[in-house]
């Protein structure tokens, strides 16, 4: 491992962040779409969707980033999403009515990532929150910084 | 979009991720075998693009939305070259298993754009 040990896109971190990258990507192409397209059918399932969206982009980016500020950012971002996947899945599939949509499909046309726990994502938004917040603790500052070959000035 | 071509190209994707995936598991840097899979997917893509773009001028418009096949297309086409060049720069086992979970994200979104093409009733 080099140097710069205290960045966290390092080893199984990288697979981490791309797999959070390609969510964000996911996220913000289809709740985009929702909303030029069909808001009215669903504003707050649409509006979750596109926070959840913002959140995914921030989370990829504070993965990316080093320091105790985005290590922070990290936790603040994945945290929001396991809770969000959690309430917002459990809505979904017992009152859908709530937030405004007609049916409990993963794969319909109101479906968002969160939806029935990210069904329609493979289960991957519920599953990858859990994976980053393990990720996140196994990396935390205290043990990084004992880590041996600190490059002078950082 | 042309069925065939379709499950062709998510077959292959399917093959090349599972490929990358396992040589990443293995310890394997990047190397021809496995950069040489995302190429092939990233190739299937634009010919895909391809077809997307001349079948409604032969008789086959799509079912579902245009623009939001075209959301998937887009983002399908920008991931092989973002992964390969990520690993390119980074040479290390890491870089392997992303260009394989790339490979296999691009299946599921040519088989959500063939479900967009074909079922969904606009």
């Amino acid at each position: 491992m080099t140097a710069n040990s205290s960045s966290r896109a390092v080893g199984v971190g990288r697979v981490l962040i791309a797999v959070y990258a390609i969510l964000a990507l996911a996220a913000t192409g289809r709740s985009v779409f929702q909303i030029i397209d069909r808001f009215s059918e669903a504003p707050l399932a649409f509006s979750l969707s596109a926070l959840s969206a913002l959140v995914y982009i921030l989370a990829t980016v504070a993965l990316i980033m080093r320091g105790d500020t985005w290590y922070r950012v990290a936790w603040a971002t994945i945290g929001f999403e396991f809770v969000g996947v959690i309430v917002v899945g459990t809505l979904s599939v017992f009152v859908p009515s709530l937030l405004g949509l007609h049916g409990v499909d993963p794969f319909g046309r109101q479906s968002t990532v969160w939806s029935a726990y990210g069904l329609g994502y493979l289960l991957i938004p519920l599953a990858l929150p859990v994976l980053g917040m393990i990720y996140l603790h196994r990396r935390r500052p205290s043990v990084v910084s004992v880590a041996p070959v600190q490059t002078a000035g950082s | 979009m042309i069925e065939w071509f379709t499950y062709l190209q998510v077959g292959v994707a399917v093959v090349a991720g599972l490929l990358c995936l396992a040589l990443g598991f293995a310890g394997r840097q990047p190397n021809d075998y496995s950069m040489g899979a995302t190429l092939v997917v990233e190739l299937l893509l634009i010919a895909q693009l391809v077809v997307a773009i001349v079948s409604p001028f032969a008789g086959n418009p799509p079912r579902g939305s245009l623009p939001e096949f075209y959301i998937y297309m887009i983002s399908a086409l920008l991931l092989p070259p973002l992964a390969g060049f990520w690993a390119l720069l980074e040479r290390n086992r890491w870089s392997t298993v992303v260009l394989g979970v790339i490979c296999l994200a691009v299946a599921v979104m040519v088989y959500r754009m063939y479900q967009i093409w074909v079922f969904q009733v606009a």
